[in-house]
């Protein structure tokens, strides 16, 4: 078990009353959470549940149909784009497929952040990106392409990205698929050492219970368009209810169907349909 | 079917709104600029270089059988000339720019769509129309009258290789008579703000086809073939219109 924070501090992002409907379809039907300031909180819940949604509101690359997002004291959805590009300068993010840019080499890639705000000699460029690189563990391929990198490499070159600029608030949308159990769990360690070092605060959208547990300080399970689950992990992993009975325990048969909607398997099949 | 083209007319419309209002922000990523510059510009000189040759041959070749008849080949020059410098220069040079920039300009926006690279830049609060689409937008811009002048030049030394090289026309004959027939204003500069107003258009074309397709590489196949096709049809009808007013 990874040693977890003890710092506690006011909500760093408060969801209020959060509703958001995609395609007609309801994602979030009136979710309240907190974040709280200096701690990690895992988002959890079922696959096409909003997790990602989620991230996408407090960031502000999504609008919701109602409710409010307090980042830091400031409502996400009301802000103007510069005051919006100002909040994210304090924040991180890891794209669940990376996202970095292809022309541009490994070390190009973590510096891209700090050329673009920041006036800095080149020789504290290159020592703030070495040290985040050695900090994933891929300094010696600074000067390599993303073209060349597996997928577990460029999600740690992503995370050496978000992380290159020292943010109050890193968020992590998926950032363990892909990863071999060695740099998973190097990726664990430096969530929890980046985020106790630097104070930082971290949201994680994950799938991996028994790894997040070994991290998280306090876990949201989302399902149905509602918090269906909060509490820490220990909490979570003894909860009775059939949201995490069914959701840690891995079972096919409770309240999230594993089945999309569809009619009679036998009549699908052209059989006659089984009496009831 | 009317409804959706007029809808992308507009939305178009304020999309290149939104590029202008980027642009004194894009020269912060001037850098960028200029290599996008080199790259629809620079990387479009040989197929540039190469059509504008087989082009004025062709044209001296023709224009040479045809002024034999009336016994004026002395005039092979000036008319070849002219038809480059008004129309043809800017014209072909525009639609091969579509073939040739405007595509590759599309699906690398299209591609940064699709695997994320604008939602990163906006994460990392870095404005993509003024650091992906503005800085092309200028390029297209700079690059097509630069390369609509190599067009007619190349065009010209065609139609010198077969008039004067080949036929026999003679030498002094072919460069006197465009000279003294060719008024720099009316015809070149005239050309040249087409090809400015070219380059602004398939430019403003191929940034939007690739910043608003959907993120599927069918999208980005499709967003393609529309900037050549989109293009061509506008810088077509531009011309009419440019030619009818600068005449």
């Amino acid at each position: 078990m990874i040693e977890t924070s003890k710092a506690a501090g006011p909500a760093l992002v408060e969801v209020r009353g959060l509703r958001t409907s995609l395609g007609g379809k309801v994602i979030f039907d009136g979710i309240d959470l907190d974040i709280a300031r200096g701690k990690i909180t895992a988002i959890m819940g079922p696959s096409g549940t909003g997790k990602t949604t989620l991230l996408r509101h407090i960031t502000g690359q999504l609008l919701p149909d109602a409710g409010e997002i307090r980042v830091d004291g400031r409502n996400v959805p009301t802000l103007s784009r510069n005051e919006l590009f100002d909040l994210r300068e304090k924040i991180g993010f890891l794209f669940q497929n990376s996202a970095l840019l292809t022309d541009f080499s490994v070390f190009e890639n973590i510096a891209f952040p700090l050329r673009q705000h920041l006036k800095l000699p080149e020789d504290l460029v290159r020592n703030i990106v070495l040290t985040k690189l050695q900090a994933v563990g891929l300094r010696g391929a600074a000067e390599l392409m993303p073209s060349e990198l597996s997928g577990g490499m460029a999600r740690r070159v992503a995370l050496a990205r978000a992380i290159v600029r020292d943010p109050m608030l890193i968020l992590y949308d998926e950032p363990f698929v892909g990863l071999d159990p060695i740099a998973l769990n190097q990726v664990l360690r430096l969530i929890r050492t980046l985020n106790d070092t630097l104070g930082i605060t971290s949201i994680l959208v994950a799938h991996e219970f028994a790894a997040v547990s070994r991290v998280v300080d306090h876990v949201y399970l989302i399902a149905g368009g509602k918090i269906a689950a909060e509490g820490t992990p220990a909490e979570l992993a003894r909860g009775e209810s059939p949201w995490t009975k069914q959701f840690f325990g891995g079972e096919a048969d409770g309240p999230v169907p594993f089945h999309y909607p569809a009619c009679d398997y036998a009549l699908d099949l052209g059989f006659p349909a089984a009496s009831p | 079917m009317l409804g959706d083209a007029l809808a992308q007319v507009g939305a178009c419309g304020l999309f290149l709104i939104a590029i202008l209002a980027a642009i004194p922000k894009s020269l912060r990523h001037f850098k960028e600029t200029i290599r996008q510059i080199w790259f629809v510009g620079a990387m479009s000189l040989v197929i540039i270089m190469t059509c504008g040759l087989f082009v004025g041959m062709v044209l001296g070749l023709q224009l040479y059988y045809v002024l034999s008849i009336f016994g004026g080949t002395a005039a092979l020059g000036t008319v070849v000339s002219l038809s480059l410098y008004r129309e043809l220069g800017p014209v072909v040079t525009a639609l091969l720019f579509a073939g040739r920039a405007g595509t590759s300009v599309t699906a690398e926006i299209g591609l940064m769509r699709a695997t994320d690279q604008l939602s990163a830049m906006e994460m990392m609060a870095v404005d993509p129309m003024a650091y992906v689409a503005a800085p092309r937008f200028l390029a297209g811009i700079v690059a097509m009258p630069l390369l609509a002048c190599v067009f007619n030049a190349l065009g010209i030394f065609g139609a010198h290789l077969v008039g004067v090289t080949w036929l026999g026309l003679d030498n002094g004959t072919f460069w006197s008579n465009m000279t003294s027939s060719v008024d720099v204003w009316k015809d070149v500069i005239n050309g040249v703000w087409k090809s400015c107003a070219f380059g602004a258009v398939v430019a403003l074309i191929a940034v939007f086809q690739g910043y608003t397709t959907p993120p599927t590489s069918e999208g980005v196949a499709y967003a393609t073939t529309r900037t050549v096709v989109f293009s061509s049809i506008v810088v077509l009808a531009l011309d009419f219109v440019m030619t009818a007013f600068l005449m």
